[in-house]
């Protein structure tokens, strides 16, 4: 059988094929205020049997476009096992989330924390800070890494703290010091949360935010554990969703719209 | 429908406000209540009771006084509902459960206030609560910090304010407390009414109140039921009503919805599908028209089936002795069983969690959904330990944090949908 998992994050969506238990496709595309139409284009000439939604828009999917839904934390849980049969803990950081589960020795979600309605800490907060500081979001991790200290940046809030840095830098601190100071600040609110949840290795740190290896290793630093990231960070949810379309009613069979 | 544009005048309301205010309920009464499956044919008291919610009530708080009698609004389920009956007073729970007027409200308490405090000033300073416009006499209590400050400010616009202390432990110093606290306003209503309290009158007034609470724990009963023959929405809906209706026509149309309720469970018939997930909610009270919560948990296929909550099984659990045999007793006994309620205003506070537990099990509950509003110290602080509590005794737990507002609709159904996926894996 041929699945589809489609991940309507708020920054990007995200879709995976599977196919006799092997990824086929995974593709992004950045999402807009049409992310409908984001989906289409995305799902546009894929052949699939069944799909299976998640994210922000999961229930706008399902209503315009066949599909079964299921939420992120699920969706993230099954793919981050499939990719690491050993993993207990998973720490998404998407676009405007921050999730962290604890699974047991099975996969079985456990517990799970999101962040509040607030987008301190989540990848809307790098880029807002990114922009303060003119780097470019996949340079960020490079430019906190070259830093000999951090500067630390108080705030949670993600205007508040798009001021202090914007304070900071009129102040003359090296911004690669500023840098290095949000990243902790985004891996202190992780693992934060990570530690409520319960942190059992293995640990897979997925969504858009691993992508930057500044936070993986500050995250390392605060869990006082490995923290390993998958080559596509940002696909582990939309793989689960294709893998939960292998095991779902039939009655739910979708083709692209 | 009446026209009730020249009472609400008359009571001083906002009449272009208010009228948006209701027709915004209606809407989501609409679409919340109305639009559910198989409601049973007893909600169409309280259906109508919505529909008159600030019309013929109204009108009857305004007849009673026009008879000379008082009314008195209030805020909080330690309010003793039966010294006011005992005074030929009208008892009606002022509503806290919606954003309104906040810009007015943001001018006198600080934003990290709780949506209660801040909606219970909101109906009074953008003029569209008739109900509060209606009263005599508002009574506050000293539950938490924030009530407790925020009814200092609040007497600077209702200046006809009696506020009851509360202890904050369940000592004997704090039952002579509570016992000094209900005997003064006891005398604040004979001065109101100009009555005098009698035995009497306030035996009759605890049968009456008993009676509406032995309907609830009734109605609370039949949700042990799979499939649940009411929804949870209903449920809380008949609780948040609870609060102004008057009692005894309350507690005829309760009974009935109950008998309508055991011929459901006896044939078989619920709301939903039997074995769809069952939750409890657990937390701070949902005062009318706050049903963010539950209509998110039942529309992502959850079905209530329990509220240890103020509006819910924690204002009904206790009924009082009705066999005192002087005015002095009989509020000792008042004392007594007003004192068991589980605030979290109350330090310890270990019977909560065990009641919580307890109704979890009865009603064959698959988990528990902590609710606090974000500010309210005493449940948020309280959610950790219970929380934690639940899950070691092997009952999951979801803790959400929220207000009034809808901007986090989309997190918290995300955080249910995981939480019904987690307990059906």
């Amino acid at each position: 059988m041929r699945t589809a998992g489609i991940d309507i994050g708020s920054r990007t969506v995200k879709l995976a094929i599977l196919e006799d238990g092997r990824l086929r496709a995974a593709r992004k595309r950045e999402n807009s205020f049409d992310p409908l139409a984001v989906c289409r284009e995305l799902l546009d000439g894929e052949r699939f049997d069944r799909m299976v939604a998640t994210g922000y828009g999961r229930h706008l999917f399902a209503r315009e476009i066949a599909a079964r839904t299921v939420s992120e934390l699920t969706a993230a849980a099954t793919g981050a096992r499939w990719l690491l049969p050993s993993c207990r803990t998973v720490i998404d950081i998407g676009g405007q989330d921050t999730k962290a589960l604890s699974l047991d020795d099975s996969g079985r979600l456990l517990r799970f924390e999101m962040n509040d309605k607030c987008a301190a800490g989540t990848g809307r907060f790098l880029e807002v800070i990114a922009l303060a500081l003119a780097a470019r979001v996949s340079e960020f991790g490079a430019l906190a890494a070259s830093a000999a200290g951090s500067c630390p940046v108080s705030s949670t809030c993600t205007v508040f703290a798009e001021s202090e840095v914007v304070s900071l830098i009129a102040r003359g601190v090296p911004r690669n010091q500023i840098a290095l100071g949000v990243t902790e600040s985004i891996a202190l609110r992780a693992a934060s949360l990570a530690h409520k949840a319960g942190v059992f290795p293995d640990v897979l740190f997925t969504g858009g935010v691993a992508l930057n290896p500044a936070v993986q290793r500050a995250l390392e630093a605060r869990l006082h554990v490995a923290v390993q990231v998958p080559d596509d960070p940002q696909i582990v949810t939309a793989i689960g969703c294709a893998l939960l379309a292998a095991s779902s009613p039939a009655d739910l069979d979708a083709s692209p719209a | 429908m009446s026209d009730y544009h020249p009472m609400w005048k008359s009571l001083g309301l906002d009449l272009a406000a208010h009228d948006a205010m209701l027709q915004s309920v209606g809407q989501a009464y609409q679409e919340t209540f109305l639009s559910q499956p198989n409601r049973p044919e007893g909600m169409k008291y309280f259906d109508f009771v919505i529909s008159e919610v600030h019309g013929l009530r109204i009108k009857e708080l305004l007849d009673a006084k026009a008879q000379g009698r008082k009314v008195i609004g209030s805020y909080c389920t330690f309010v003793p509902e039966e010294l006011i009956l005992a005074l030929d007073g009208v008892s009606v729970g002022l509503c806290t459960g919606g954003d309104f007027a906040l810009d007015l409200v943001d001018q006198v308490l600080p934003r990290n206030t709780c949506s209660l405090i801040k909606s219970a000033f909101g109906f009074k300073l953008g003029k569209v609560c008739p109900y509060i416009e209606s009263c005599d006499l508002v009574v506050g209590e000293n539950t938490c910090d924030g009530k407790k400050k925020a009814y200092e400010i609040m007497r600077r616009f209702i200046p006809n304010l009696h506020v009851i202390d509360l202890p904050q432990v369940k000592s004997e110093a704090g039952k002579g407390l509570l016992l000094a606290e209900y005997k003064r306003f006891a005398a604040k209503l004979e001065e109101l009414t100009g009555r005098k309290l009698e035995l009497g009158k306030l035996k009759a007034a605890i049968v009456t109140v008993n009676a509406k609470r032995a309907a609830l724990k009734r109605l609370a009963a039949l949700r042990q039921a799979d499939p649940a023959p009411i929804s949870g929405l209903d449920a809380l809906l008949v609780s948040q009503v609870s609060f102004y209706d008057d009692p005894v026509r309350f507690t005829g149309a309760v009974s009935a919805l109950c008998d309508e309720l055991e011929k459901r469970v006896a044939a078989g018939q619920g709301v939903f599908a039997p074995k769809r997930p069952r939750l409890v909610i657990s937390g701070c009270p949902m005062a009318f028209p706050n049903w963010k919560l539950p209509a998110i948990l039942e529309s992502s296929g959850a079905v209530i089936v329990g509220e240890e909550s103020c509006v819910g099984e924690r204002s009904t659990r206790w009924l009082t002795p009705e066999n005192g045999n002087s005015v002095d007793e009989a509020i000792a006994q008042l004392v007594d069983r007003y004192l068991q309620i589980e605030c979290a205003v109350f330090t310890p506070n270990p019977t909560r969690i065990e009641y919580a537990e307890q109704i979890t099990r009865e009603r064959k509950a698959d988990g528990v959904v902590h609710y606090s509003l974000q500010f309210c110290q005493p449940y948020q602080m309280e959610a950790g330990p219970v929380v934690e509590q639940l899950e070691k005794d092997s009952i999951p737990a979801l803790r959400i944090d929220t207000d009034y507002s809808r901007e986090d609709e989309g997190q918290i159904r995300t955080r249910v949908e995981a939480f019904l996926e987690r307990l059906h894996a």
